[in-house]
């Protein structure tokens, strides 16, 4: 359960500096008055929109940490024999960077009030993450024509509930990504537009680390990463 | 310390709210079934969770039935008994306590409490409902599936929880279990978003947190809790999914089951069980929080008293909620885990009792040289801190590891559960609905109904419960049909068992008369006014009871104090509302 | 002024029910009467507790219960108080804590000359093996488990040919020596519980979970599956005798080994078809 641990107490912590912020010491029967002039203890000041989306990805983070502990934790079983890594992953990591990368420029077109790069970037972004989806596909194609099926060993059981999960959570995001096309469309770069396309970006942002993250579970890096802690340690 | 001036209040602009279209629904439709008002949806989410409830209800008496009087009722096989006594549990826990407190009062009391129209995204807490609704009844469904509903326990332990010698493991009752938790935990995580969202955005002009009401930092607490607690039963109920459907051994062991050779191979049902209790530690205080919000608020308020070390109950919350995540493993000392996760475990766990421990304090100064109402929302709170520190108190034998070791799996674990987290907490729930229906209906609650219902309650549910600790010190283990003959069990056990079941009949007959009151209050209750406790909190300052979509008319409120200003010297009343600009005078409008 | 008398009612009747009701634990009948010492400092540490502060709280109803024209005092908090009973209930639980840790190391501490008992559960009976002459197991394994080899035992292991076997019988333990009891399931989870032993522990398929304690009085005991287990679970129970030496050394030369239960089933068979 250490991977969760870790994400907790990193949410602890964010939590706890914001609330350091709010004068939780203070004595609240000693200060009457409205309190509305003092500034940023009513509200972040981050926009509600993106404060929910924020609080969403830490829900969507803790999963995958759970997700991740329970891998660390059934690799410690015995029957554990990892699965060759399909290389079309790689070409699968450098899609959903590309659409990230899209999604970014997307954002600066918004804010800069230019439709049609903005439009533009949306389809690509739409695309190369639509081919990353394939790319998947294709993974577990190659893993089960090479013999490792689902229902074989738990790291393969791993891989597919990883990658589908991760997926899952991508096709979540294209609703979003066609919701914020189809008001491109309509509206251009307005304003409420370029709030959807941010929103858009800082979740494929969020997902594009996600996958980083089970790539290297995946690919035995944090094994060899946790031996060599463990050897500093003794 | 920072005072403000009271020509600082003089600057403060009015806040005139446009008006929304949102909040003129157009149909019917919209404004009871689809509605977007975070009250109706309160209100539905309480219905539908009190409706599940009472079917939880029925199920208690039948377990109860079969443990008074073994082999009278035919029909209480033994299958049948692990069936009732799981989805009881299940029920209990998750779909009455947990969508009660948080999508019910949550959903009525946030918005309000911090002066916001409604809920942030509102469409979103629809859906909310909507998918809890659809997770009660695939739970339903399990009832009349081929084979019943699921009978491994309200844990689900694997292997058993899958495995054909278990009701429903080899049929539809465990699968129609983990998809309807599985949709639960969706709905949750929408309704959750929400509830955050909206306390840290949504506030009114001078609402500062700390002079947010208890009951508000409880439910917010238990919500951040519950939003990263869930995912882990969540992956618990995927990854078992995979090991039932698709024959995956996350879980799964090599073995043996009837003679026959399973392929299975390899997994760890340990591992289930940290899952599922790094959420089931949580949980219990995701319903144990909003309780001890709600509760310091109605002593605070029916003893015309501010609640005593109001800084240190929101530390106290906070505290607990985070310290809560490092303790799942005391539910697991004799699972089999390395023994020596046994010190740290047991150490975080009567840490924890700490906080806890000075929270029942200021409550209990609370009354100290107060003015105490002894209204019936007020009774139910006594009763709840009765019950709680009985029920925290036995938690320090079960926390402590070694004392944990010949009473785990026995009654006492179970008389204990039910003590902290069944009686306390539905203690809270009756006390705030009597608290809470005048504002939400208009109407109060008749009065001698009300007493009737109190009084049954808590002597009755001390009655089952105090003695049940003792049927587990004798040493009946827990999840037994039957005892049998049994040589250590004397036969005085079985006639406390029958007592018991009698006491918790009584009790249960008495939530009917509740029930009743509810229902007859509605239309003969006497009028309420809008603040007929005379609370400061602003959910009893809106313009018209009960509030309407919007909630506040035209202008939200602007806050000038804390939750808690009772019996303040030198003021004209007993209380000071928090939108009261006294003693000066009010911000021109 | 009914609710006073009621939560002083509800202290009274619950002190008197501890000592007057005749249900507690069982006679122990084993070393560790360390639990029960444990076990009777917390109930003396928080039955003071829940008396003083339900009784406090009687007090307060009675005393400060609503009159015509009483006013609440206005005091909004008292560090001094706190910090005082913070410290207190901290001592408190130290208290507990400590003497439960204590044992805790005790009871997860293996003594050198305990002997191995394997304890094998499956849906829904017991069996046993102990050591044969040699003090050893054998290897198991619940693949290797058939209709002629139910417990799982590998028969290519040496250590375990003189292994006796206890099938869904009862077990016996000799009086005054400490056991190792090995703990193992083929199938679901179980729990070994003996309430006059008081150690108990889950039986976890696919592992070997384990406690030890030294049995100091002769008797036969019940045995319990404290994990629910399915369907069976309530009728999964079986015997411990405890014995002197020479009983123990009597009944143990009437049990079978796993070489003698596996090497005359063609004898067997053969008598079958003779008659």
């Amino acid at each position: 359960m250490s991977v969760v641990i870790v994400f907790i107490l990193v949410i602890a912590g964010i939590s706890f500096w914001w609330l350091a912020q709010q004068r939780l010491m203070s004595k609240p029967w000693l200060e009457q008055g409205a309190a509305g002039v003092l500034p940023g203890l009513e509200s972040t000041g981050v926009p509600t929109a993106k404060l929910g989306l924020g609080v969403f990805l830490a829900v969507v983070g803790c999963l995958f940490a759970l997700f991740a502990s329970a891998y660390f934790m059934r690799m410690e079983l015995s029957d554990w024999r990892a699965p060759p890594l399909p290389s079309v992953l790689w070409l699968n990591t450098g899609l959903l960077i590309l659409s990230s990368v899209a999604l970014h420029v997307a954002v600066m077109a918004a804010r800069r009030n230019q439709p049609d790069m903005l439009r533009l970037a949306l389809v690509a972004g739409g695309l190369t993450t639509l081919a990353f989806l394939a790319g998947q596909m294709t993974a577990w194609r190659t893993l089960a024509d090479g013999g490792y099926f689902l229902t074989g060993n738990p790291a393969t059981s791993f891989f597919y509930l990883l990658t589908g999960m991760h997926a899952l959570h991508i096709l979540g995001g294209l609703v979003g990504l066609g919701w914020a096309m189809a008001g491109a469309w309509r509206e251009g770069a307005s304003a409420r537009i370029a709030q959807r396309v941010e929103l858009c970006a800082m979740y494929w942002h969020f997902l594009l680390l996600i996958w980083l993250a089970l790539l290297v579970l995946l690919a035995g890096w944090a094994n060899d990463f946790i031996d060599l802690c463990r050897q500093l340690l003794t | 310390m920072v005072d403000i001036t009271p020509r600082a209040v003089d600057a403060i602009p009015p806040a005139e709210v446009p008006d929304v279209e949102l909040y003129h629904p157009h149909s019917w439709w919209t404004t009871y079934v689809f509605s977007q008002d975070a009250k109706v949806i309160a209100i539905q989410y309480a219905g539908t969770a009190m409706a599940i409830g009472l079917v939880a209800l029925v199920l208690s008496w039948l377990v109860r039935l079969q443990l008074g009087f073994p082999g009278t009722f035919d029909f209480i096989t033994p299958e049948a008994y692990y069936q009732f006594v799981t989805m009881h549990g299940m029920i209990m826990v998750i779909y009455l306590l947990t969508a009660l407190f948080l999508g019910g009062f949550g959903n009525y009391l946030i918005p309000l409490m911090v002066g916001a129209r409604d809920m942030v995204f509102p469409y979103v807490n629809m859906l909310s409902y909507w998918i809890y609704l659809l997770a009660v009844l695939v739970l339903v469904a399990s009832f009349f599936a081929p084979g019943g509903p699921t009978g491994a326990g309200w844990t689900l332990y694997p292997p058993q929880a899958i495995l054909s010698g278990t009701p429903g493991g080899q049929q539809a009752g465990i699968l129609l279990m983990l998809a309807s938790l599985i949709l639960f935990i969706i709905g949750f995580t929408m309704g959750g978003l929400n509830y955050v969202v909206t306390v840290l955005q949504g506030r009114t002009r001078g609402m500062t947190l700390m002079r947010m009401p208890l009951t508000v930092w409880g439910i917010f607490t238990a919500t951040v809790m519950a939003l990263l607690a869930f995912p882990a039963l969540f992956v618990a109920c995927v990854m078992m999914l995979f090991d039932r459907v698709l024959g995956t051994s996350f879980f799964m062991p090599a073995l043996v089951e009837m003679g026959e050779q399973l392929s299975y191979g390899g997994g760890s049902p340990i591992l289930f069980q940290h899952l599922f209790w790094f959420f089931g530690h949580p949980e219990v205080y995701i319903v144990a929080l909003p309780a001890f919000g709600i509760v310091s608020d109605l002593i605070s308020t029916h003893a015309r008293k501010n609640i005593f070390g109001y800084r240190m109950m929101v530390w106290a919350i906070v505290g607990i909620g985070a310290l809560s995540f490092i303790v799942w493993a005391h539910h697991m000392y004799v699972s089999g885990m390395h023994p020596w996760f046994g010190f740290f475990f047991a150490t975080t766990t009567l840490i924890i009792a700490v906080p806890t421990a000075i929270k029942v304090y200021n409550w209990v100064l609370t009354l100290w040289r107060g003015d105490i109402h002894l209204t019936i929302p007020m009774l139910f709170a006594l009763a709840f801190i009765v019950t709680f520190v009985n029920g925290g108190l036995t938690g320090l034998f079960l926390g402590n590891v070694v004392v944990d070791v010949p009473l785990s799996d026995t009654m006492f674990v179970v008389a204990h559960f039910h003590m902290v987290m069944g009686v306390a907490p539905i203690m809270v729930v009756f006390g705030a609905i009597y608290h809470w229906y005048p504002k939400m209906t208009g109407r109060m609650f008749n009065e001698w109904m009300g007493q009737f219902h109190f009084w049954v309650t808590f002597i009755g549910a001390y009655a089952i419960f105090f003695p049940m600790h003792y049927v587990g010190l004798v040493g009946v283990p827990r999840r037994y049909p039957e005892l049998g003959e049994t040589a250590f069990i004397p036969d005085s056990v079985h006639t406390l068992n029958a007592f018991i079941t009698v006491a918790a009949l009584i009790v249960g007959f008495a939530q009917l008369v509740f029930l009743f009151n509810m229902f007859w209050s509605l239309r003969y209750g006497r009028d309420a006014g809008g603040n007929p406790w005379r609370a400061t909190s602003l959910e009893w300052q809106t313009p018209t009871t009960p509030p309407p979509h919007g909630n506040w008319g035209k202008e939200v409120p602007l806050v000038y104090r804390w939750a808690y200003d009772y019996s303040v010297p030198g003021a004209p009343q007993d209380f000071i509302p928090q939108n009261d600009p006294w003693p000066e005078k009010a911000a021109p409008a | 002024m009914a609710i006073a008398l009621a939560l002083v009612l509800v202290v009274v009747g619950s002190v008197l029910f501890h000592l007057l009701s005749p249900w507690w634990w069982t006679p122990i009948a084993s070393n560790w009467d360390y639990i029960d010492h444990t076990l009777v400092i917390t109930f003396w540490i928080t039955g003071v507790v829940f008396a003083a502060v339900v009784l406090f709280m009687a007090y307060c109803v009675w005393r400060f219960r609503h009159k015509e024209g009483s006013k609440a005092h206005y005091e909004p908090e008292s560090k001094r108080l706190e910090t005082w009973l913070t410290v207190v209930t901290g001592i408190g639980v130290a208290a507990m804590l400590a003497p439960g840790l204590y044992v805790w190391s005790q009871f997860i501490t293996v003594p050198d000359d305990a002997t191995d008992v394997e304890v094998i559960a499956q849906q829904w009976q017991w069996s046993y093996r102990l050591p044969g002459a040699d003090g050893k197991l054998g290897t198991s394994d619940s693949r290797l488990v058939s209709a002629e080899n139910p417990l799982g035992i590998n028969p290519e292991d040496p250590n375990g040919q003189d292994d006796v076997i206890v099938e869904a019988a009862d077990l016996h333990l000799p009086v005054g020596k400490p056991v190792k009891m090995l703990l193992r399931s083929i199938d679901v989870l179980h729990d070994f519980y003996v309430p006059e032993f008081r150690a108990k522990m889950d039986m976890v398929p696919g592992s070997v979970t384990y406690f030890w304690f030294t049995p100091t009085r002769t008797g036969s005991f019940e045995v319990l599956c404290a994990e629910l287990c399915g369907t069976g679970h309530g009728f999964m129970r079986g015997v411990v005798a405890v014995d002197t030496e020479e009983d123990y050394q009597a009944w143990l030369q009437e049990q079978s080994t796993f070489a003698q239960l596996t090497a005359p089933e063609q004898v067997g068979a053969a008598e079958m078809v003779q008659p």
